[in-house]
């Protein structure tokens, strides 16, 4: 065993991670641990771009942001930290560009922009140009470019290591123990603040974007450490998965006029959402498809529907629309310049699906994408204990594992690029600071017997159980029951299937014992941060009585703003009961009303 | 279908030396290699070792050599491979750590060594700086490298001597070199010139087949060398 002693570790190295380590290193001995090669983090898998209220094509305020993201939230977000992250969205974006960031171009050299889900012009209520956008590859270069910038200012990476704990003395953050997954040793790092950046678990579901590695591991670590979790029922499915596979087909293929079309050849959106139509908020529109497929309109009786980016179709609904370009000129768009805009999703449809979207209809159904709620912290990223906001001295955390929350009930498209710099950096500043007045805890002899037992016990299980069948398992109740519709009885049954999951769990079989490598081991320890995140998510979404955001209850269809105007925390002792109790939320300036697009 | 696919076995706390093993696999035409690999991972032999994340070829975790090419597992489906026969190997160039996993460590260090990241010494403006779309043109194709290595273990001039910075490391420099915003160049392509640098490219063209973003690396490097010989960056 090692054990390493650093003022601020940052576990997790996409966005969130990088921009709390590139600020906490400025002041602080700093150290970054990640189960991947930073460049491998989910980040670089985000598409469209980045909000934030430049004005660079039209008229734009990030007072409308902030309204839009109240709004798009269905009222859920704390109004003061979404105020907070959207005034600071164009500061931020000039910073990534200082940095290097290639973004695209307008033609006199600003950073381009394009319309996404949900960002308004609040006075016509039409959408703008707010998604400032490299491509269809914003987020690789976000992650590449904060990446070059950690090589650059030296910063001391431990890559391939596994987080399996966090150390807690006297109530304060004092480390993290890790596994080095080459050698499978165990280390400890020794902190005085500990930035948890570790990404979501949308592989609870099995339809999903979200990569192998998102497993939910920091969240399921503060649970287990006996901190609570927040507004878990709100999980976001992005309207366009590639139909069976799950793989994201960015929102900006319908900014750039792509079109939803059901079995009947109609433009369904029109219907659901009068003024905004396609480019309705995620959650609107993942629910109209399953209408539609419900109903009996998807492609050929089939779950899925068509989304059209084929040139005629969108210069049609564009020319129906009314859409112009920024010089008042029709709206009109070529082959060529959407192989321009959208190269890597028309070379994810060629390569999986063998079509062209061009001159093809993309088949797409809603995949798991998002995690709305996570770690409950305060906008300076500090960890919050309860529903009193006491704080955890040490402990942060940033990016799509923390909850601050700034997207509620439904996360607007581009919002969490922004969230993952806007709050990794507020992570770095803050831990930095408090390392700098803080001393080392003494750390307990028995740091990394916790870890260590949960790998033992995996390690020595001597049942038959197959982790693929149990991982298996639950995807499928969680995606019939716990997906973009829910009832009562369905979660009841999904809640019952999940326990027994865990009952299962306990006697699985490895077949790698090893040390070097044991990704085996590794799928096991991470499977069983799902079961709990996925027994914690159910529970929460059981409880809430109401339809609100991406939390939609049929037997509940209306939001319920006098009884679940509120935020819900879950604590999950070991081998206990998940138990409840509620924030409110902040409001400042916009009080709830209906939510119509 | 029936799908065979062998691979490449070594796990250095038991075996002494590498070996195949081959495993039987019932698959859709329209299956990732890596949906195969898992499939063998979760259901025959959960020893079976090798890194993958994002499977759908963005991240750059799961470059092997596939029926002797280097690719991503998670882009290459079986009906592309014309054969339901499928060899699977790990990356030659680096050290083997365990079957399909090598050490990425030295491709890393080559990275590192060409100052890839974005060099301006000048105070930034207010607001963004400006570029003509002419301009951020210029470099796109090298922005698209994911890292994954297919290409610097495709190299035979870096199978010959590792001390070669090798394509990835060249594209990666490319990328800043013809930015109109940095101000690096002369200390990249100083680097650059020097006996481990671009003059060992012998234009194989191997990195640009193995490329899975299909950046074009040899045309990349020949503008570097272009760049070295007569001090413009045009």
């Amino acid at each position: 065993m090692k054990t390493h002693q650093y003022d601020v570790v940052v576990v997790g190295a996409g966005g969130a991670g990088l921009m709390a380590a590139l600020y906490a290193s400025q002041r602080a001995k700093t150290a970054v641990i990640s189960k991947l090669y930073p460049t491998r983090s989910h980040t670089g898998a985000a598409q469209g771009g980045i909000g934030a209220a430049l004005g660079n094509m039209e008229e734009d305020h990030p007072e409308w942001h902030t309204y839009d993201t109240v709004k798009g939230s269905d009222y859920l977000g704390d109004q003061d930290a979404i105020e907070f992250m959207c005034h600071q969205a164009p500061e931020i974006v000039y910073e990534l560009e200082h940095m290097g960031l290639p973004f695209s171009r307008t033609p006199e050299g600003l950073i381009a922009q394009r319309p996404f889900g949900g960002h308004t012009n609040n006075e016509t209520g039409k959408p703008v140009r707010r998604a400032c956008y490299a491509a269809d590859r914003t987020g690789h270069m976000i992650l590449q470019t904060l990446y070059q910038q950690g090589i650059k200012h030296g910063l001391t990476f431990f890559d391939e290591f596994q987080v399996l704990d966090l150390i807690m003395v006297n109530g304060k953050a004092a480390g993290v123990v890790a596994l080095e997954i080459a050698t499978g040793e165990i280390h400890i790092f020794h902190a005085k603040a500990v930035i948890f950046a570790t990404g979501g678990w949308g592989r609870l579901w099995e339809i999903t974007s979200n990569a192998f590695t998102l497993t939910g591991d920091g969240a399921a670590i503060v649970l287990r450490r006996g901190l609570p979790l927040q507004d878990m029922e709100f999980y976001q499915f992005h309207p366009t998965g590639i139909y069976k596979l799950g793989i994201l087909i960015t929102e900006g293929v319908r900014g750039e006029g792509g079109v939803l079309i059901n079995d009947k050849g109609e433009r369904f959106m029109d219907r659901y959402a009068p003024t905004v139509k396609d480019l309705a908020s995620r959650d609107v529109v993942s629910r109209a498809i399953y209408i539609e497929i419900r109903e009996g309109r998807g492609i050929n009786g089939q779950r899925y529907v068509y989304l059209d980016v084929r040139p005629e179709t969108v210069n049609k609904y564009a020319a129906l629309d009314g859409r112009t370009r920024p010089d008042g000129s029709p709206y009109v768009v070529t082959a060529e310049e959407l192989l321009a805009k959208l190269p890597d999703i028309i070379d994810f449809c060629r390569t999986y699906l063998g079509i062209d979207p061009v001159t093809e209809p993309i088949p797409v159904q809603p995949t798991a994408h998002y995690a709305m709620g996570g770690i409950p912290t305060n906008i300076k990223g500090e960890v919050l204990a309860d529903e009193n906001g006491t704080v955890v001295p040490g402990l942060y955390a940033a990016g799509e594992t923390a909850c601050v929350s700034v997207h509620g009930a439904n996360r607007l498209g581009t919002n969490s690029l922004l969230d993952i710099v806007v709050f990794g950096k507020q992570a770095g500043i803050h831990a930095a600071e408090y390392a700098a007045g803080a001393d080392f805890e003494p750390l307990p002899g028995d740091a990394a017997d916790f870890a260590r037992a949960q790998l033992d016990a995996l390690l020595q299980s001597k049942g038959q159980e197959r982790i693929a069948d149990i991982a298996a398992a639950m995807k499928r109740v969680m995606m019939d029951h716990v997906g973009v519709f829910r009832t009562e009885e369905g979660m009841r049954e999904a809640l019952q299937t999940i326990r027994e999951l865990k009952e299962r769990f306990k006697h699985i079989r490895l077949d790698d014992r090893g040390k070097t490598f044991n990704t085996e081991l590794l799928s096991a320890w991470e499977l069983g941060n799902l079961l709990d995140l996925a027994e914690v998510t159910t529970v929460s979404a059981l409880a809430r009585q109401e339809s609100r955001g991406a939390h939609s209850r049929e037997d509940f269809p209306k939001r319920d703003d006098q009884n679940w105007l509120k935020h819900t925390l879950a604590w999950k002792p070991a081998d206990g009961e998940v138990t409840l109790r509620y924030k409110p939320v902040v409001i400042t300036k916009y009080q709830p009303k209906e939510r119509v697009y | 279908m029936q799908v065979t696919l062998k691979i490449f076995r070594y796990n250095p706390e038991t075996d002494k030396k590498p070996h195949y093993e081959t495993y039987r696999v019932e698959a859709e035409p329209t299956d990732r290699v890596l949906d195969l690999l898992e499939k063998v991972k979760g259901q025959q032999d959960g020893t079976l070792t090798f890194r993958r994340s994002c499977a759908h070829g963005v991240c750059g975790s799961d470059a092997m050599r596939i029926n002797g090419m280097n690719r991503l597992a998670c882009k290459v489906l079986i009906q592309d491979l014309g054969t339901d026969h499928i060899t699977v190997e790990p990356l030659l160039g680096l050290p083997t750590v365990k079957d399909l996993v090598v050490d990425m460590e030295p491709f890393f260090e080559h990275y590192r060594s060409v100052k890839p990241f974005f060099i301006n010494n000048d105070p930034p403006p207010q607001k963004e700086r400006l570029q003509s779309p002419e301009e951020r043109e210029r470099f796109d194709d090298t922005t698209k490298c994911i890292l994954c290595a297919a290409c610097t273990t495709s190299c035979p001039s870096f199978w010959l001597d590792d001390q070669y910075v090798g394509p990835a490391a060249i594209v990666n420099a490319h990328r800043f070199i013809f930015d109109s915003r940095d101000q690096g160049a002369e200390e990249r392509l100083k680097i650059l010139a020097d006996q481990f640098g671009v003059f060992r490219c012998h234009t194989i063209f191997n990195c640009t087949l193995a490329c899975p973003r299909e950046i074009q690396i040899t045309k990349a490097i020949g503008e570097v060398r272009k760049a070295i010989a007569t001090g413009r960056l045009d």
